[in-house]
């Protein structure tokens, strides 16, 4: 019943869904025809509903093994495990072209039922954007990408998965990392429609930042299991190689967090409004952009997706569509937008925008190096790489007073601040810093991780210094305490829960540039010394897997003489594919990993020695349980009260009386 | 004449707003020449060191890097022996992988080494640190030799045959396979011509 045809219709009814969701709610809002705009909502859900049915197609076909599907046939095999079966339905380009419309498509209806509460005029628009969105990449997956396409004669099996892909970690990724590029369309849809509108007040900044907080989450998730997913896959012991696909990752995270900081101006003080605005658009834009350049060829990757220029001129075609469109409405509209609220330098806005300021500088080098490559091929015929060492000699410089900076800017009164008051509530953090400093010195080599390890403990130090102060701990009788802790609004601790999540990333960070390793070439039985481990390898097997055959290696680790651990770090060669992968083995206890990796067999079958690759890297684990924390902090100011959708109404009253008086 | 000052205001500021249109298009435009030329073949970002190859090596002189001695284009064009000329850097794991692999070639083949955007002192620890396969040494300290050869990151190696022509290259770690299957019957092939 689900077969590949139905599936196919579906993608082609819900593209129609989509033009039509794109088009008559705008009409509507345009006439003020209060039933044309009342489609909005419906044609959403039907999108939805059809593109659902269209995935469950492809699902079905990819599980129950379906190779007259082309799709099927290049990427599943029947020994391939029946987890992959489903994950791999967006691991390759077409597939995730569907995922991607897919979860458009759940914005869009999100807005639809979670929206309620927005003026009807609003609302028609904010979801006839998402739906033109919706249709231009619908049509694309049909015309150029289409997952359904048939091959016959159907082969007997699939030609398999890239054996790389093949992890959990990975199978999950693009959906969490696709939430949150995708997610960003919903601010921008609503930038779109402000612009429309020519009304941009502080309700529109209170509608906006939940969308723009829940997709930043979910961003923050994909772009830490991405980069997990290299250090354990990869097996180089790195997380992260500035390499253009992550950069693509990176980039609109950047904008997106100064998104989410400059959307809290708009909401308290009428401020940053067109910036805002901006910021918006360029967040889908990039995060559009990287996503499917990627994929078009231009930018030289070590992440092959299939290549193919044609579809790279439809792309660039709907990009030009969507970013140039809402670019040329951005400069015809926003000059007639009015400044809002003024601040003086040093104060809650001043540090918001110094956060911008700093987050779109570091974007702005990201970009440049991103791009400089394939434009001085492109100018001067010359081919050139732009690698860590530039982004290393960038980034760092530009981080480093941001993370200085965010320990004192959520103590910043609004409007006007004295920087001496709220300095001097600081003064058990700034000793806690420099108690920090001293140690770092002495324990870490480089300027540079001294200097990060110092401010991750600040920023940890004052994000908890801020709650303390808030609740006056030790101040008064803790029973007091705990209930103005009570009362606080939930995002105050989200704000600092995220900042002490970067806090612990950059820990993380700057402990991994002490990390340690060693490369050998030893005979069964050897003992090798790394960082106070003394690591064996005492035996080297043949093991069969269900689609590879692996060689595996068992490394014993002792520590003073006692076992810590036994690793059985492998390569496997898959049959199918004819391709070897590494199986890291990774033994951590959260202070720091201990890392095997098995290389190349040498010497001779009788006397044969083996590659080994040991690292020792300290507070690995906290680089990503860093981002977790920033996710959680941004779900938690989430679930605050005053985010929810009961609230806007009430603002949008209170500020329409305020533009009234 | 009091809404000239403000007229002339709002013209700045429709410039100003129309900034990120024009820079968008800037950049599109740039896309859509890539995008055609990759049509055409006339430009294609993944084989970017195609051409240098069964070329002359380019004009360069890289000075010394501890512990060997550097070298020049001179030096490779007087060559009888084919040579094989690796770009490494001490902050790239990959070369460090691949460097087993290199000191179990140098009884075989002569490789010469240059570091890629290193500190010569890094460089020289790294050596000390993983063996050292070279007979010579050069430092590439601003990457502006690696440019001249056309890198795309290190470790990147290239095969230089007889009178300095670039006989073959590749941009990933070497492995024993390569080297089974590509590099010594290569070899071989020269050594018989």
């Amino acid at each position: 019943m689900l077969s590949p045809e139905l599936g196919h219709y579906a993608l082609a009814l819900a593209c129609i869904f989509a033009a039509a969701q794109g088009i008559l709610p705008l009409i509507g809002a345009h006439r003020r025809d209060r039933r044309v705009m009342m489609l909005a909502p419906g044609l959403a859900l039907g999108q939805l509903f059809a593109l659902a049915i269209s995935f469950l197609c492809l699902v079905y076909a990819a599980v129950t093994d379906d190779f007259s599907v082309q799709n099927v046939a290049a990427n599943s095999a029947v020994t391939k495990p029946l987890l992959y079966k489903i994950t791999g339905v967006w691991g390759n380009h077409e597939g995730s072209v569907l995922l991607w419309a897919l979860i458009l498509g759940i914005c869009g209806a999100a807005v639809a039922a979670f929206g309620r509460n927005l003026p009807s005029a609003l609302r028609a628009r904010v979801i006839a954007v998402l739906g033109a969105v919706a249709a231009g990449f619908e049509l694309f997956c049909l015309t150029t990408s289409d997952p359904f396409a048939r091959v016959w004669p159907a082969p007997m099996d699939g030609q398999g998965m890239n054996p790389l892909l093949q992890d959990p970690g990975l199978a999950f990724h693009p959906p969490i990392l696709y939430t949150g590029y995708v997610g960003f369309a919903v601010p921008f849809a609503f930038a779109i429609a402000a612009l429309m509108e020519g009304r941009v007040d502080a309700a529109w900044g209170r509608w906006v930042r939940p969308w723009a907080v829940a997709a930043w989450c979910f961003l923050t998730c994909g772009i830490a299991l991405g980069s997990w997913w290299s250090y354990y896959v990869l097996g180089w012991g790195g997380y992260w190689f500035w390499d253009p696909v992550e950069n693509a990752s990176l980039i609109p995270w950047l904008t997106g967090t100064a998104l989410i900081h400059s959307a809290i101006v708009v909401e308290k003080r009428e401020g940053l409004k067109i910036w805002t605005v901006l910021l918006a658009i360029a967040t889908f834009s990039f995060s559009l952009s990287g996503t499917f350049l990627v994929r078009s060829g231009i930018l030289n990757s070590v992440h092959a997706f299939a290549n193919d220029p044609a579809r790279g001129i439809f792309i660039l075609g709907l990009l030009g569509v969507v970013i140039g469109g809402s670019l040329a409405l951005f400069a015809y509209r926003a000059p007639a937008l009015t400044a809002g609220g003024l601040f003086a330098p040093v104060s809650r806005e001043g540090a918001l925008v110094l956060n911008n300021i700093l987050l779109c500088s570091i974007c702005a080098v990201v970009v440049t190096g991103t791009m400089y490559p394939p434009f001085m091929s492109l100018l001067f015929d010359r081919t050139i790489s732009v690698g860590k060492p530039f982004f290393d000699a960038t980034t760092i410089p530009l981080a480093l007073p941001l993370f200085v900076f965010m320990g004192f800017g959520p103590m910043l009164p609004w409007k006007r601040a004295q920087l001496w008051p709220v300095l001097q509530r600081l003064w058990l953090a700034a000793i806690v810093t420099a108690i920090a400093f001293l140690v770092a010195a002495f324990g870490v080599s480089g300027v540079l991780p001294v200097l990060s390890c110092g401010v991750a403990v600040w920023i940890i130090a004052a994000s908890i210094t801020d709650i303390t102060e808030r609740v006056r701990l030790f101040r008064m009788p803790l029973a007091g305490s705990l209930q103005r802790a009570r009362m606080l609004p939930r995002s105050v601790f989200g704000t600092a829960l995220a900042h002490a999540g970067v806090g612990v990333t950059v820990l993380g960070l700057a402990a991994m540039s002490q990390a340690q390793h060693k490369i050998v070439e030893v005979p069964v039985g050897t003992t090798e010394h790394l960082a106070g481990y003394d690591w064996t390898l005492t035996n080297v097997t043949q093991e069969p897997g269900p689609n590879y055959s692996a060689l595996v290696a068992t490394i014993e680790i002792h520590h003073n003489g006692r076992l810590v651990t036994v690793m059985h770090p492998s390569k496997r060669s898959f049959n199918s594919q004819n391709q070897t992968t590494t199986e890291v083995s990774i033994h951590t206890n959260l202070l720091a990993d201990l890392y095997g990796v098995l290389g190349d067999k040498h010497g001779t079958d009788a006397a044969p020695t083996y590659v080994l690759r040991l690292h020792y890297n300290p507070l690995a684990p906290w680089m990503w349980l860093g981002a977790l924390i920033m996710a959680i902090g941004g779900a938690l100011s989430l679930s605050d009260r005053r985010m929810r959708v009961g609230a806007p109404r009430r603002a949008k009253l209170s500020s329409e009386t305020v533009t009234a008086a | 004449m009091s809404t000239s000052p403000d007229n002339e205001n709002l013209t700045r500021r429709r410039l100003m707003m129309g900034l990120p249109l024009a820079g968008a298009a800037v950049l599109g435009v740039g896309f859509w020449k890539m995008l055609a030329g990759m049509q055409r073949g006339s430009f294609n970002p993944h084989d970017i060191n195609a051409p240098v190859l069964n070329r002359p090596v380019p004009e360069f002189t890289v000075p010394d890097q501890a512990p060997g001695q550097g070298f020049s284009a001179q030096d490779l064009r007087g060559l009888t022996k084919p040579v094989l000329v690796n770009f490494f850097a001490s902050w790239c794991i990959p070369c460090l992988a691949e460097m087993p692999t290199l000191m179990s070639l140098k009884d075989d083949l002569t490789l010469w080494g240059i570091a890629y955007k290193d500190r010569p002192e890094n460089a020289a620890n790294f050596l000390k640190h993983s063996g050292n396969p070279f007979t010579r040494l050069g430092s590439d300290h601003d990457g502006r030799i690696g440019m001249e050869w056309g890198i795309s990151g290190v470790p990147e190696t290239f095969l230089v045959g007889p009178g300095g022509i670039i006989r073959w290259h590749t941009a990933t770690p070497l492995d024993v396979d390569t080297i089974r299957n590509t590099l010594i019957p290569l070899l071989e092939k020269l050594k018989a011509s």
